[in-house]
């Protein structure tokens, strides 16, 4: 079954091999310069620099924040793109066009203007003062900024799948006295799940790794409010390469790790959409 | 069944209210905090800072780097995801994996690689010294950190859809003895054309403001490697707060253009 | 499966080189801007008529770049142009100047990496240093032009909330409970490594070089800094535009353009005991042999210390190095603070390994 699929579709060498050379100049030469960096350390120098306190600190920071801003995100944009793809209302396609905006905002904008309006003295952020509630300078303000990065990710992976998704199952469903709620879990979630999860991915890779805004909101106080990427400037303003490298391939690894995950899981929906391995 | 209507009206209603409310907070108000800072000491000082010839400079680059990143990802996206979900091959979701491998990397990274690859303690510099290739604080560099942190966005737009589309269509197309090109444009295409849409919608944008990793790249030299954002950046640092955020709100307009567009393609598209 | 392989490698190797070879022409363009000096890029419009005119002989027209840190825009803004007026009367050559901006650490990397400066003006002795290991400053550069090659100086002063309202007057009050203070990363900020070197002057003047004490001095000053912000601008735009804390702990120059800019909002407190900031200038001497530009280059750094370009430097708020000249700035600056230099810290070399490198004091505050 296997090898005659492989002779059916044609191009594979060719599109394969443009990957390849894409993926291999811009993608694996920089970032082997990377490893090749830090590989000159002894094993034992990296284990010390990135064992650090503060450094592990900034590592549970980054993770954190970056977590419960992209879980927020995968929420926010199943429901986002349900609304955008399902639901027809006044000003719609306002609210489709707004979603890739905090792509086009520098980041360093949009952290600015995010702590304008969330420290205490801004529109947002006195109301929350209210209830003793900080937002900038404290770990929900990175958050705040981070949900703002990764916002167009999920949706943007989940809108294409729920548009070309069959409608007929769905009805057959109703017809046959599913509720809503039954058909959204057993026939469309299973559907756009690996779209979810690409979307989380890229957005927690994405948080994680982000430092323009953050910088702004976050206070950077060490051990509270520090972010991994400032540890690494820093590291770079000392012109301390082998640290800010070493860390910086703990990051890498970490977002490998993270995304190899995703990619399984991903691949393994699929399948058992597509009724088992075949 | 007209119980299950009135729900699922409800339903509507409050799920499209959280997205009002979501988007209302988390987008539109930073957004109206950027113009009327922009707009702060007048509409004058606004025009003054928009026109100003490092700004056009900047807004020229930004282009020029943003045209070359959509360029070069659309042509990896399309070989990527066709590569990826048309054929079974060993070592796949290590592929995919790689290839979302720059998002995840923090900008700053994105830049160093670059300067460690390309810049002066790079083995490789004496022979591009040699060559006359100036990568790193020059255009090239720009292009090639703008189309690193972008990498993924169209090829990530298109693998879903593939997939969920599946390979049986395609197969009897070739099993009639289709061409390959052929099969992608009549088959596949139509499939994907909107994903792809989304995808260099998504590439482009965050093309446009990518600050992070141009910045490291970029040598900030004033009308020669400076880009919109950047110019955002040293316009803050001289204390320009407000024309700073002006420049900001040019960007703005520039994604509202792209993203108008979109919209028309896309409107016209799905009407026919 | 083997020509499968085949395919995939030959179109993988016909692609790679058709980039590269793409690369290479995109590139004669933008190389060249940024290498010699005579043909720019296509934007540079100022440049394109003169190129193409004189391919062989640059005679009449030279390009040097300046790479500089955050706060002296407006400095070189000013000088640039003077400096084309003198270099013309005195050659008779145009003279273009590119400017770089960014903080000065990052600057200084950049240089070291590639960046082709003819002249660098940052803001550290120790970033210039940065550049020097890299093999791109000979030796002895702090010598080579008249003290310590730094032709103007700043210092670190309090920017306080109109009125004074928590009655700040010295370090010392900075360390009483409820007192909000703002200043940008040591780590991440090299003038910010002026903000607490002079905070450990006083100190050590306060507590007679008692090391322990002086460390709990300057760790209780840190615990009430509310924001680390990455830099001096973000700072700046932390207590100004967000209202945060109820001192910032500035450049003078700096202090005084927030001042210009609300006049009625902010005053500037000058401590008992600071420190003698001086940014240093020097001329990249791998760049400007490369370039044929050592004349020039050594012209524009000279003419730093002329009365004209003192005054610049006066008029943009930083202190002239020529005594007599700012004497006539005694209206604006506080002549009686009483400066420490760098010297009392052993150097830069020394005073960074000791207090910012990994593992130094400045960590060290922030354990537990």
């Amino acid at each position: 079954m296997n090898k005659a699929k492989k002779r059916v579709i044609p191009g594979f060498g060719l599109s394969m091999g443009v990957t390849l050379a894409i993926l291999g100049l811009i993608v694996i030469i920089p970032l082997a310069s990377l490893v090749l960096f830090t590989a000159q350390m002894d094993f034992s120098e990296i284990i010390e620099i990135i064992t650090r306190k503060r450094v592990l600190a900034s590592f549970y920071v980054s993770f954190i924040t970056a977590f419960i801003a992209s879980l927020i995100n995968a929420v926010m944009g199943v429901i986002l793109a349900w609304v955008l793809v399902r639901y027809d209302f006044p000003f719609k396609r306002v609210l489709d066009g707004m979603i890739e905006l905090p792509f086009a905002l520098p980041t360093a904008v949009a952290g600015i203007a995010l702590t304008a309006l969330t420290a205490d003295t801004g529109a947002i952020g006195s109301f929350f003062e209210q209830f003793g509630i900080k937002i900038a300078y404290t770990r929900i303000g990175i958050t705040v900024a981070l949900i703002f990065i990764g916002i167009p990710f999920v949706v943007r992976s989940v809108q294409p799948v729920l548009e070309k998704l069959d409608y007929s199952y769905e009805e057959a469903a109703g017809v046959l006295g599913a509720s809503k709620a039954k058909i959204f879990w057993k026939i469309i979630f299973p559907e756009i799940r690996p779209a979810i999860f690409t979307g989380f991915g890229l957005a927690f890779g994405r948080c994680i790794g982000e430092y323009g805004s953050v910088v702004f909101i976050a206070g950077n106080m060490p051990y509270e409010t520090e972010i991994t990427p400032l540890i690494i400037m820093s590291e770079l303003q000392e012109y301390d390469y082998t640290s800010a490298t070493a860390i910086a391939l703990v990051m890498l690894l970490f977002s490998f790790a993270v995304l190899f995950a995703v990619n399984i899981v991903q691949a393994r929906s699929t399948k058992i959409l597509k009724g088992g391995n075949k | 069944m007209q119980e299950n209507k009135k729900g699922s009206k409800a339903v509507k209603w409050i799920l499209i209210s959280i997205c009002v409310i979501f988007v209302f907070f988390m987008l539109i108000l930073p957004l109206i905090t950027v113009i009327t800072e922009a707009l702060r000491s007048g509409w004058e000082t606004y025009q003054k800072a928009v026109t100003d010839e490092y700004a056009i400079d900047a807004a020229g680059l930004t282009i020029e780097a943003t045209v070359f990143a959509v360029l070069i990802n659309t042509v990896f996206g399309i070989f990527a995801s066709w590569a990826i979900t048309k054929f079974p091959f060993r070592g796949k979701k290590l592929l995919t994996t790689i290839i979302d491998i720059p998002v995840t990397v923090s900008p700053i990274i994105a830049g160093l690689i670059f300067l460690l690859t390309f810049g002066r303690q790079s083995p490789i510099y004496p022979w591009l010294q040699d060559l006359g290739l100036q990568i790193v604080f020059a255009v090239p560099g720009i292009i090639l950190a703008t189309v690193f942190v972008t990498f993924p966005f169209i090829s990530r737009e298109l693998i879903p859809v593939m997939e969920a589309q599946g390979t049986e269509e395609e197969e009897a197309a070739a099993l009639m003895g289709a061409g390959g090109f052929t099969i992608f444009r009549k088959i596949t295409f139509p499939h994907i054309k909107w994903a792809l849409l989304y995808g260099i919608v998504l590439c482009a944008a965050r093309a446009m403001g990518e600050f992070g990793a141009v910045s490291v790249i970029s040598g900030h030299l004033r009308g020669k490697t400076n880009t919109l954002p950047l110019h955002v950046e040293i316009l803050f640092n001289e204390f320009q707060y407000v024309p700073a955020f002006a420049v900001s709100s040019l960007l703005v307009i520039m994604a509202l253009i792209i993203l108008i567009i979109r919209s028309i393609v896309e409107y016209r598209g799905k009407k026919a | 499966m083997k020509k499968r392989i085949l395919s995939i490698i030959l179109t993988a190797g016909i692609l790679t080189t058709s980039v590269l070879a793409f690369t290479g022409c995109g590139n004669s363009a933008g190389a060249s801007s940024g290498g010699s000096s005579s043909s720019s890029s296509s934007k540079d419009s100022a440049d394109k008529n003169k190129s193409s005119e004189d391919t062989a002989g640059k005679t009449d027209k030279v390009t040097i770049t300046n790479v500089s840190y955050d706060p002296t825009r407006e400095l070189y803004a000013a000088y640039n142009e003077a400096f084309k007026t003198h270099w013309k009367e005195q050659t008779g050559q145009d003279v273009e100047i590119t400017q770089s901006h960014g903080g000065s650490g990052k600057q200084a990397l950049e240089v070291a990496n590639g960046l082709e400066a003819d002249v660098v003006t940052l803001a550290l002795e120790g970033d210039v240093n940065a550049v020097r290991d890299a093999g791109l400053i000979e030796d002895g550069w702090v010598k080579e032009f008249d003290k310590d090659s730094a032709p103007y100086t700043s210092t670190i002063v309090f920017l306080v909330r109109k009125g004074n309202p928590k009655n700040i007057k010295d370090w010392d009050d900075l360390v009483k409970d409820g007192v909000g203070i703002i200043t940008p990363n040591p780590k991440t900020s090299g003038g910010a490594r002026w903000n607490y070197l002079a905070a450990w002057a006083y100190a050590d003047k306060l507590y007679n070089g008692d090391e322990s004490k002086i460390q709990e001095f300057i760790k209780k000053l840190f615990q009430n800094v509310l924001v680390l912000d990455s830099g001096a601008r973000g700072a700046t735009t932390t207590f100004v535009e967000n209202g945060q804390g109820d001192v910032l702990i500035a450049w003078e120059n700096e202090a005084f353009l927030s001042i210009k800019d609300y006049p009625d909002d902010y005053e500037i407190i000058t401590p008992s005991i600071s420190i003698l900031a001086q940014p240093s200038v020097a001329i990249v001497d791998e760049v400007v042999d490369k370039r044929g530009t050592r004349e020039v280059a050594t012209e524009y750094l000279n003419y730093l210390y002329s009365d004209e370009a003192q005054k610049i430097a006066g008029d943009n708020y930083y202190r002239p190095s020529n005594e007599k000249i700012l004497k006539e700035y005694s209206d604006v600056f506080n002549l009686d603070i009483n400066l420490v230099t760098i010297d009392d810290f052993g150097g830069w070399d020394k005073a960074q390994e000791k207090h910012f490198a990994d593992g130094g004091i400045f960590d060290r505050i922030y354990e537990e």
